[in-house]
């Protein structure tokens, strides 16, 4: 394990220590060989650290699902192209400003399907960190994933994004280049892009800034990603007067914003489940899972004609926020 | 004015992360508050005081209110716009007594059963109570000079013009109604963004409204998006800057990220007339910026040049 995940703590992973502990201890004991009791307590120990592993990250709070999403050992964008993809041809800039490297786009095949992918890159050392913004695109960003999207179409590519940004970069050249305008337009073309789109909040999904690049026919969620209108922080300085780890914790839960919470509203189709512990510890297996999933979704996409998608995805979006029946928040009364 | 307890996602008051990665907090920089907003004009407070008069944030003079209000809430001496609600909004674009609402019953729910300090629902009976209004839009068929329109007008004097469910629903409505009887669509926007408190299902209506205005654009209809003061966060993201032909009045605040979001992560003072109408016309981000008694004429030109 690197320095970076000794410095990030999860408090909820404590329990853990002790028997961490015990395991290091036992291994580096030096016993003769052979010693039966040695092998058996230390397997006894390791089946109990996964059993304790499995019961904290089945029965996380929604705050705890949020520090997982941040973890910085946790896979990236670049990570799944490296694990999922092959034959990856990167594609740079916008043509209009710039090369924004928050947000990577190029053609790469899963399995034997060629595909455009997409997806926010957060940064794994400091100097990747500062160049992405720390996930944070800016209109560049979003331009330049538009404009890969429409070759794709163009080319009869489905595309494939992958989501994990805190939100959309805060500064004055954001502001005035179009911030709002460039996530704005990305949407509206991507609802009616004729070719199949598939989305995955793979981390964090934080506000405008993610959704930009997830109007899709299917959406799904990585099971330890969060995705909401703001961040917990951002809610609880709001709502609650102040950001600290108690109203950070309340907010988490009040905004509902884990994949669990995310597919009973509908928002999400599906969860992606992430091996005990998190992405984080195994991300080939995450790699796998995801792979698995997001072909699946591709190959039942196919057999729609690329141009009934578009009115099909909007439908899919139309229905958010409006539901038939007693739990309705519009109620109709006799429209016309 | 604006209810000081902001119900918009906002980047107000940073929030502060443990991680040294988490130096921003960009998630909640993406909206912007009330109190920001009502801020950042000026150091002077912009309260109006109930009364005869009052005085104008812009020129600090004293204004006897009824003349202002009879100049389209917009200050004789210098021409700061006020902000006003939908009700006024509606009053002064269109012909007289041409605007009928659409007939839905638009009520607000609780998909998350939110509670913060307080339960969402007490908050929305709140506001209702206080504006006389079910939700942060009114919308409805009108004629502008004679021109027949689909317009919706974004409530400010409602949890602060914030976009939930219902809103979000209600501009979709809209845009459809537009599309299916080749109307104009007028979308006057005034919003601190997307309302927190229903969390994603809020974040949806940005790709709802989007997608909508897709398929208007397919048809091939025209849509004026007016902005005003001001324009923030997800309804900026969305609809508000999708426009064909994009309008905003003298001095509005028109932005993605609060001014204070923006500063605290960059850590410099921003520049003059930031974010400000003028200053998105000379960056190339809106069209015209036209004063509120031209507006009429402005729209009525536009659709003669480009409606159906
Ligand atoms: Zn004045």
């Amino acid at each position: 394990m690197s320095r970076a995940a000794t410095n990030y703590e999860l408090a909820f992973e404590k329990p853990l220590a002790e028997l961490d502990r015990s395991i290091r201890d036992l291994e580096a004991a030096v016993l003769p060989e052979t010693d039966s009791d040695q092998a058996q307590e230390l397997a006894r120990l390791r089946a109990e650290r996964e059993d304790r592993l499995r019961e904290i990250y089945e029965n996380l709070e929604p705050w705890e699902t949020v520090r997982i999403a941040r973890h910085p050992l946790r896979p990236q964008t670049r990570d799944y192209v490296r694990l999922m993809f092959k034959d990856f041809c990167e594609l740079h800039g916008d043509r209009r400003f710039g090369d924004d490297p928050a947000i990577v786009t190029g053609f790469a095949r899963v399995g034997s399907i060629k595909c455009l992918v997409v997806g926010h890159q957060k940064g794994k050392d400091t100097a990747e960190k500062v160049a992405c913004h720390f996930g944070c695109a800016h209109p560049e960003g979003y331009r330049k994933a538009l404009a890969k999207m429409k070759l794709a179409e163009k080319f009869g590519l489905p595309i494939v994004t992958l989501v994990d940004t805190p939100g959309a970069f805060p500064g004055i050249g954001a502001e005035q280049r179009g911030q709002a305008e460039a996530i704005a337009v990305c949407m509206k073309e991507m609802s009616r892009l004729q070719t199949p789109i598939v989305s995955v909040v793979i981390g964090e999904g934080g506000s405008g800034g993610a959704l930009a690049i997830a109007v899709a026919d299917r959406v799904g969620m990585l099971e330890h990603a969060w995705y909401s209108v703001i961040s917990p922080e951002g809610c609880a300085a709001i709502l609650w007067k102040e950001a600290n780890e108690k109203t950070n914790r309340e907010a988490a839960r009040a905004l509902k914003l884990t994949a669990r919470d995310n597919l009973a509203l509908g928002i999400v189709d599906d969860v992606v489940p992430e091996p005990v512990g998190g992405a984080h510890r195994d991300p080939e297996s995450a790699a796998e899972n995801l792979q698995h999933w997001l072909t699946e979704r591709l190959r039942e996409l196919k057999r729609f004609k690329p141009a009934n998608l578009p009115a099909r995805r909007r439908l899919r979006f139309r229905k958010l926020g409006v539901t038939d029946g007693g739990a309705s928040l519009v109620s109709l009364e006799g429209d016309e | 004015m604006a209810d000081s307890e902001t119900n918009t996602a906002s980047g107000d008051d940073a929030p502060k992360r443990p991680e040294p990665s988490g130096n921003v907090d960009p998630a909640s920089m993406t909206q912007i508050s009330a109190k920001e907003t009502l801020d950042v004009r000026s150091a002077k407070k912009t309260s109006i005081p109930e009364g005869l008069w009052l005085r104008c944030p812009g020129c600090d003079k004293m204004l006897f209110r009824k003349a202002m209000e009879a100049n389209l809430h917009v200050c004789p001496e210098c021409g700061h716009h006020f902000r006003i609600s939908a009700t006024e909004r509606i009053r002064q674009l269109c012909d007289v007594k041409s605007f009928e609402p659409r007939r839905w019953k638009l009520e607000g729910a609780d998909p998350l059963n939110f509670i913060d300090l307080k339960p969402y629902p007490d908050r929305l009976a709140k506001e209702q109570e206080k504006t006389g209004q079910p939700e942060a839009i009114q919308a409805g068929r009108a004629f502008i000079k004679g021109r027949p329109v689909a317009l919706c007008c974004l409530d400010l004097t409602f949890m602060m013009g914030s976009m939930g469910s219902v809103v979000g629903e209600a501009i979709t409505r809209s845009i459809e109604f537009a599309t299916d009887r080749e109307l104009p669509l007028i979308i006057v926007s005034c919003s601190g963004g997307a309302r927190m408190q229903e969390g994603a299902l809020s974040l949806m209506q940005m790709a709802k409204t989007s997608a909508a205005l897709a398929r208007f654009d397919d048809a091939g209809g025209l849509f004026i998006s007016l902005l005003t003061d001001p324009t923030t966060g997800g309804v900026t993201a969305s609809f508000a800057m999708l426009g064909d032909v994009i309008l905003a009045e003298p001095g509005a605040l028109i932005g993605f990220a609060g001014p204070r979001v923006i500063k605290q992560t960059i850590r410099q003072d921003l520049p003059e007339g930031f974010q400000r109408a003028e200053q998105l016309l000379d960056v190339g981000m809106v069209d015209r910026v036209v004063p509120r008694s031209e507006l009429r004429n402005e729209i009525a030109r536009i659709i003669d040049y480009a409606g159906k």
